[in-house]
């Protein structure tokens, strides 16, 4: 069984998101690094990017292949989790705590459409 | 029929070993248990099995059944002896290859093929449909058939040690009818790891139980064909759909030594030795990047502006961990260390074309191979 960590939103396409403020810190689900298997790669876009919501902003990819990343807001990329990419395994290890990207929001609104725990729960059942 | 997926007999046993289970070829497989990176070093320093009851077995027979194989299939076989086993491909009339295979010479009127699961009715029909003039039975034994591959150095130690057999004398492509724990089976020392190792063909009961021995009672690691594939690409061995398939021929592709061109008669005969005397146009290369990240089948790679080819497989290496590919290229630029560039999402990073042989095979001498 995924671990659904409480309290997060969730994307269908199953990026996490945790809101302060304006800022999104965003990552992937429990259930994402466990279909991927050894994740090997990380392809993030760089301090000051655009991000539109549903469109490809990088890609994880395991031994056996890429797999987009989707972002789940829009928003300028604040911050990137540089660790990641020299040592991939850790989204495999906790993804809860090894996030992505830090982001500004540039439109609150669309956090509303984000499934919650419960929501994102039963999507992946 | 078109959407029917089928289970081998150890879909229980995968499931309960917690695999990861997708369809591959009309099958529902084990991609993985414990993890790609653990089990592709489990065949490189140990010993793992694999399920690989989906691929096909085909027997050929008959009077006539030399001069038929001998006129569908690339390699040499008139001068094997029963107990060979040879590396070849179906040739297509137009030089390209309709699926690649191991035949295993019974007799001079019998042969036991085993071919790609995506292909077996593909390879059916077409073995059917060659048979004119020749005095032949072709039966797709596939159903009937099981298999399990046991891979890796220690694969002989722990084959002698779990069902008290000697097999030091079961060279390289080679194989021999026995017993394993009371159960007739097919044994060859074949593989496609580039380790050395064991397949053994037999009824579905008598896979399970070989199965359950050895992953129960003699702790060998249940690999899936993730690691599968890492491996034999790591040994360049090709896989049908990548480095071959019906529009690439294996001239192309590299493995002239499996195509014998001195024969009387066979399927793309004359396009195969035009293409010899005339050099090929393209060729399959090794391609290594000195930028992190990972080529895959189907990328775009470039000389300077020029498209110059595609990926047919690519992987951050688990043995080298370096960004490693097969590409099938234009010949041009298939010289050891001409840089090209690979188009990897929107940019393209930077490589050099190297020697495909990314892992020095590590096969028990004698015998021919790949």
């Amino acid at each position: 069984m995924s671990n659904v960590k409480s309290g997060l939103l969730y994307s269908k396409s199953h990026e996490w998101v945790q809101v302060v403020g304006d800022v999104a810190t965003i990552g992937i689900s429990d259930f994402a690094q466990a279909e991927l298997g050894n994740v090997v790669f990380v392809d993030l876009p760089e301090v000051g990017a655009s991000l539109h919501k549903e469109k490809e902003f990088g890609a994880v990819e395991s031994v056996k292949a890429a797999s987009d990343l989707i972002s789940p807001v829009s928003g300028q990329v604040l911050e990137v989790n540089a660790g990641l990419v020299g040592e991939p395994e850790l989204l495999n290890q906790d993804p809860y705590t090894h996030w992505l990207l830090k982001v500004k929001l540039s439109n609150i609104d669309e956090l509303s459409k984000l499934l919650d725990a419960k929501s994102y729960e039963a999507f992946i059942k | 029929m078109e959407n029917a997926i089928f289970k081998t007999c150890l879909y229980d046993s995968h499931v309960q070993l917690g695999a990861k289970m997708e369809p591959f070829a009309s099958f529902l497989m084990p991609i993985q248990y414990k993890g790609i990176v653990v089990e592709h070093q489990a065949v490189r320093n140990n010993v793992g099995i694999f399920d690989v009851s989906h691929m096909g077995e085909i027997r050929v027979s008959g009077p006539d059944a030399m001069d038929y194989i001998d006129y569908v299939f690339s390699n040499e076989i008139r001068t094997k002896l029963p107990g060979q086993v040879t590396y070849g491909f179906f040739p297509n009339p137009q030089g390209g290859v309709v699926d690649d295979l191991l035949v295993y010479k019974v007799s001079d009127v019998e042969f036991f093929l085993v071919v790609n699961a995506s292909n077996i009715g593909k390879d059916y029909a077409w073995l059917v449909d060659q048979t004119e003039g020749f005095d032949v039975l072709v039966a797709n034994l596939s159903d009937e058939y099981a298999e399990v591959a046991v891979q890796g150095p220690n694969a002989q130690k722990v084959m002698q040690e779990a069902f008290g057999v000697d097999l030091s004398n079961l060279t390289f492509f080679t194989f021999e009818n026995i017993e394993l724990m009371d159960y007739p089976v097919l044994i060859s020392r074949t593989g496609y790891t580039g380790e050395d190792g064991f397949e053994i063909y037999a009824d579905p009961d008598a896979i399970v139980a070989l199965w359950h021995h050895l992953v129960h009672n003699h702790q060998v690691e249940p690999c899936g064909l993730g690691c599968r594939d890492t491996l034999r690409f790591e040994a360049a061995l090709p896989l049908y759909g990548h480095e071959l398939c019906e529009t690439i021929s294996p001239l192309e592709a590299g493995f002239s030594i499996f195509v014998s061109l001195d024969k009387p008669k066979m399927i793309g005969l004359d396009v195969l030795k035009q293409q010899k005397e005339a050099g090929v146009k393209r060729k399959i290369v090794g391609l290594e990047l000195t930028e992190k990240a990972i080529p895959r089948q189907g990328y775009d790679v470039y000389a300077g502006d020029e498209l110059i080819g595609v990926i047919t497989t690519g992987y951050l290496s688990i043995s080298a961990n370096k960004p490693l590919a097969l590409a099938l290229i234009d010949a041009k630029y298939s010289k050891k260390d001409t840089i090209v560039s690979v188009q990897i999402r929107q940019k393209r990073f930077a490589g050099f074309v190297r020697n495909k042989q990314f892992y020095k095979k590590n096969y028990k001498p004698k015998g021919e191979s790949l």
